[in-house]
């Protein structure tokens, strides 16, 4: 027997797709179904399509490649061209293992831990991650990831408030505009308030100023998005004297190799972008959030959390926990929303983390600062103004006429010449700033044509 | 104990089969493995690193003085490790992973490559737009297929997740009410009692009180219902259609009529989409915004938690709202959108354009599976789970009668009363059979629930072992055969992990045990 099927074409067979047009037949018979669209009865008439979309038929996989190959050809990737792009994503050479280890179908291919008999892998590396990301950030303790660093910034903000019953946040100059916009547009939606301090490229703004009774939290980032390293310490001690947070902000989390961590300066909450271990930069995501705080503000913190615990044999073991803070127990209560968090990405992060180790990230940090200095001091001597005092692996040069004009043409001659203030800030009167990101990746031989680049 | 759900909310006490202890604690191919932490060392890493050579710092006086405490392992430690760590997980590519209203389907390894591509998997989201013509190229074709399949208007892409995509588009409906100069008033929204908890969370995320809307007694929501809880203050409803129960909203016509009525917008919770693309098209229903789960629909991978990607489209009404970045194409030429200033974009949702990587997935399983291909998909799944739905009926509780389903089969926890095994002892000893649990005590609203949804990934041959299997326990448990149950899973690289213990006492990271003479020290005080 042989049911006609739902569409006037005749049923496909596609690569992905394992029943045969007699498995349906006998499967609609079983269910006692006259066609595929009686299961489809509560769907109004009117609104059941007749037809399959309006858009092209099924392709094969080598058709897929070809026209999939195609657009990302007309894209100049980072690593084909001297490449000095960052302010908030850095380019990094990433270990062959990492790839290959996160493509392991039993990482790829599994669901939240939400039955941890059989999900120990994954539960187990979270459990790493979060104590890398503690220690890295010398926080105690830290969550399973946010998506990324940006909407872990949101959070920050919002727990801030829980914690204080306060409402205002302030912002610091150095914070990437794209984050602080992440904070300004959830708090215009709750009516909290916000301080926004004007572009701050030579870090010489006065937060202190702006904290009182009042504030909820001050978010800092160091490096800043001009590449600035702030000093955590006075802000957090005047924080504190007025009962606010310090929330720091790092979109370069390779720096905490060899810059003195935001928890060692006395900040509450530790939230960065991870993706410059273990991920690439694909246009913008998937990346990793870091997020980190004390473990006295721990149940006010969002997301997920890997605990330790035993199993009925008394062995050791992982679980989810402390999920009384999370949207699917406690729904309009919740300390969040969030529900998938950035998994794969941290397993990345973790891995390459581990392949690193101290030793490993602290001399990756030292070059990239080295590279960084190197391009510095090019440039400086070939008569271009860079404008920090401090930094780790990006800083700001101040350009002649308009960075945004001379990026293009840089591009047009082969070099992605780093990020124009302007695009992050327009109206802010930074348009004649550039901000240049240099890591290990950089060769003499790209710092000789930005250089070139940039004299001409 | 069990919880109001009837969850039992500690492991029971039951003895493993007996089997011989081994020196090493391994048992052949099921290795145990300790943590990088025992056994990395500081010294030691798998990455060579060029030395900086001389050169004068730039730290100023932020030079990091404290160790870092990270262990390193070479590259043949490091493979081992994550290999035993992902042996020790369930995954799609292992067996039938039926977890209702996660959509479990195939990965296609296609999407792995496409995505993996240096034009886009290395592109900075920053680098001047003239150089990645190619990746707006893709990201405004699949933009065209999301409206297309829906119906929509419009499509944010940047939302990261299905939850910050609710987030989004509930953002995009509040900006839309303030333009009408009814911000003030509107501060509630409407949200039925068999809502992912992430409706609920999301409305209160952004401000506003939440009414719950209770379900019918055959699992769906009534338009009576929906009006008894109208009014001038209502913002919007958010509803899940096909809802969490895997039945299509029968009145949802008429509750989109009621709800733009009384002056409300329509969201639409679109975890379930994946069983009617190229059957309805939502936005014909009267949807106002809805976001699009590309890990589930579009097959992009779960990861272990994430990430995800959740675009929104949306109605002509919530369109202007929008957050950027956008893409507006010029010509042949595309241009970036990231500014508000000049439009009525009610902000940003996240740092840069979206999930790139999850996007370039997505389409590479749109265009294999074409216009015709996706609309067999949901078929597919449809008939799946209507397959299972009645091939147990006979022997588990249904709680809504023989009514077929969508995407995904539920059922309750009566068929067990009184047996001695509850819904999470089943669950339990499916793991021992070699599958993955259903999803389980969700919705909130059917007691005992086990939602079981196969995807349309499955061949015949793989839903019928399924399903005798699950026969075979349903069996078990009218036999009185509790031992099967209450101690499960038995073969699992864990036995039941105590969760009450995690939560009293959290150890959330790995810190270094204290030397052997102090732990005596501390036990004796």
């Amino acid at each position: 027997m042989r049911q006609e099927n739902s569409f006037a074409t005749k049923e496909i067979t596609l690569r992905y797709l394992p029943l045969t047009p007699d498995d349906r037949a006998d499967m609609l018979a079983r269910i006692g179904a006259e066609n595929i669209n009686a299961l489809f009865a509560a769907v109004p008439a009117d609104k059941l399509l007749q037809a399959p979309p309006d858009l092209p038929r099924h392709k094969s996989e080598m058709e897929v490649e070809r026209m999939l190959s195609r657009m990302a050809s007309r894209n100049v990737s980072a690593g084909s061209v001297p490449f000095f792009v960052g302010a908030g994503a850095y380019k990094h050479h990433v270990p062959a293992s990492v790839d290959h280890l996160i493509q392991r179908s039993e990482f790829l291919t599994s669901y939240t831990p939400y039955q941890p008999e059989i999900s120990q892998g994954t539960l187990q590396m979270l459990f790493e991650f979060q104590t890398q990301v503690a220690n890295l950030t010398g926080m105690e303790v830290a969550n399973a990831s946010m998506y990324d660093g940006s909407t872990g910034c949101g959070e920050a903000a919002l727990m801030a408030h829980r914690i204080t019953r306060r409402r205002k946040a302030v912002l610091s100059g150095g914070l990437h505009p794209h984050y602080a916009d992440v904070v300004r547009s959830l708090s215009q939606m709750t009516g909290d308030s916000v301080v926004s301090m004007p572009a701050d490229a030579r870090a010489s703004e006065d937060l202190l100023a702006q904290i009182d009774d009042s504030v909820s939290c001050v978010i800092v980032q160091s490096p800043d998005v001009f590449g600035n390293l702030r000093d955590l310490k006075p802000i957090a001690d005047a924080c504190h004297a007025k009962g606010a947070l310090l929330i720091a902000v790092f979109t370069e989390v390779v720096s905490l190799g060899l810059v003195e961590p935001p928890g060692a300066m006395g900040a509450d909450i530790v939230v960065g972008e991870g993706q410059s271990i273990g991920n690439g930069l694909i246009f913008g995501g998937p990346y990793v959030g870091l997020f980190a705080t004390k473990q006295k503000y721990l149940r006010q913190m969002p997301g997920r959390i890997a605990g330790e615990t035993v199993d009925a044999e008394g062995k050791r073991g992982w679980v989810l926990t402390l999920s009384t803070r999370e949207q699917h127990i406690r729904r309009e209560k919740a300390t969040s929303n969030i529900c998938t968090n950035s998994g794969l990405c941290a397993l990345a992060f973790s891995i390459h983390m581990t392949l690193l180790g101290e030793t490993g990230l602290r001399r990756l940090a030292r070059l990239n600062h080295a590279n960084a200095v190197k391009l510095a001091d090019a440039l400086t001597a070939a008569g271009v103004d860079v404008v920090n005092e401090t930094f780790f692996n990006e800083f700001t040069v101040r350009v002649k006429g308009d960075a945004a004009a001379l990026v293009e043409r840089m591009a047009a001659q082969g070099v992605l010449g780093g990020v124009p203030a302007s695009r992050l800030l327009p109206h802010a009167g930074v348009d004649d700033l550039l901000i240049i990101a240099s890591t290990e990746v950089n060769t003499d031989e790209d710092r000789a044509a930005l250089v070139a680049a940039l004299k001409q | 104990m069990l919880n109001n759900q009837g969850r039992p909310t500690q492991p029971v006490e039951v003895a493993a089969p007996h089997v011989r202890k081994t020196f090493t604690g391994h048992r052949a191919l099921a290795m145990e493995e300790a943590l990088i932490f025992e056994v990395g060392r500081a010294e030691v890493t798998g990455v060579d690193v060029d030395d900086a050579g001389e050169f004068t710092p730039r730290l100023g006086k932020l030079e990091r003085t404290t160790p870092i405490d990270l262990p390193g392992l070479s590259e043949p430690e490091t493979m081992r490790h994550y290999v035993r760590l992902s042996q020790k997980n369930y995954a799609i590519d292992l067996g039938l992973y039926p977890l209702g209203s996660c959509t479990m389907k195939h990965n296609p390894r296609l999407n792995e490559r496409m995505a993996r591509l240096p034009g886009f998997g290395d592109i900075h989201p920053m680098q001047p737009v003239s150089t990645v013509q190619g990746a707006l190229e893709l990201i405004d074709t699949l933009a065209s297929w999301l409206t297309e399949m829906t119906g929509a208007s419009a499509v944010a892409m940047s939302p990261k997740a299905g939850a910050h995509g609710e987030a989004c588009g509930m953002m995009a409906i509040k900006a839309a009410l303030e333009a009408r100069g009814e911000g003030a008033q509107r501060r509630v929204v409407l949200v039925p009692e068999s809502a992912h908890g992430t409706n609920p969370a999301t409305a209160a995320l952004i401000g506003y009180d939440v009414r719950p809307i209770p379900a019918r007694e055959d699992g769906t929501v009534s338009v009576e219902a929906v009006q008894a809880a109208l009014g001038p203050e209502v913002a919007a409803l958010m509803l899940t259609n096909p809802n969490t129960c895997g039945l299509f909203e029968p009145e949802v016509v008429a509750i989109a009529q009621a709800v733009h009525a009384a002056g409300a917008f329509f969201y639409c919770d679109g975890a379930n989409f994946n069983a009617i693309v190229g059957k309805v098209r939502p936005m014909d229903l009267g949807v106002d915004a809805m976001h699009i789960n590309l890990h589930k629909t579009f097959s992009t991978p779960h990861g272990g938690g994430g990430p995800g990607a959740g675009p929104v489209v949306l109605s002509d009404a919530l369109a202007p709202f929008a957050p950027v970045p956008f893409i507006r194409k010029d010509g042949q030429k595309f241009t970036l959108v990231e500014h508000t200033q000049g439009t009525q974009s009610f902000g940003r949702m996240t740092a840069f354009h979206g999930q790139m990587g999850m996007f370039v997935r997505a389409m590479s399983y749109m265009l294999s599976h074409g216009g015709d291909g996706i609309r067999q998909a949901s078929e597919d799944a449809v008939l799946n789970a209507n397959y299972i739905r009645v091939c147990l009926s006979d022997v588990m509780s249904a709680p809504f009668g023989d009514k077929p389903c969508m995407h995904e089969a539920l059922f309750d926890d009566r068929w067990l009363k009184n047996t001695g095994v509850t819904t999470l002892d089943f669950a339990k000893a499916m793991i021992d059979e070699g599958y993955h649990p259903m999803t389980m005590y969700f919705p909130l609203v059917v007691h005992g629930a086990m939602l079981i949804e196969p995807t349309e990934s499955e061949s015949k041959a793989s839903i019928d072992l399924f399903i005798m299997a699950l026969r075979d326990l349903a069996f078990s448990v009218q036999k009185g055969e509790t031992e099967r149950f209450s101690g499960a899973p038995y073969y699992a690289p864990r036995r039941r992990l105590d969760e009450t213990r995690a939560a009293r006492s959290p150890v959330l990271r790995w810190t270094k045990p204290k030397p052997i003479a102090a732990a005596n020290q501390i036990a004796a005080e």
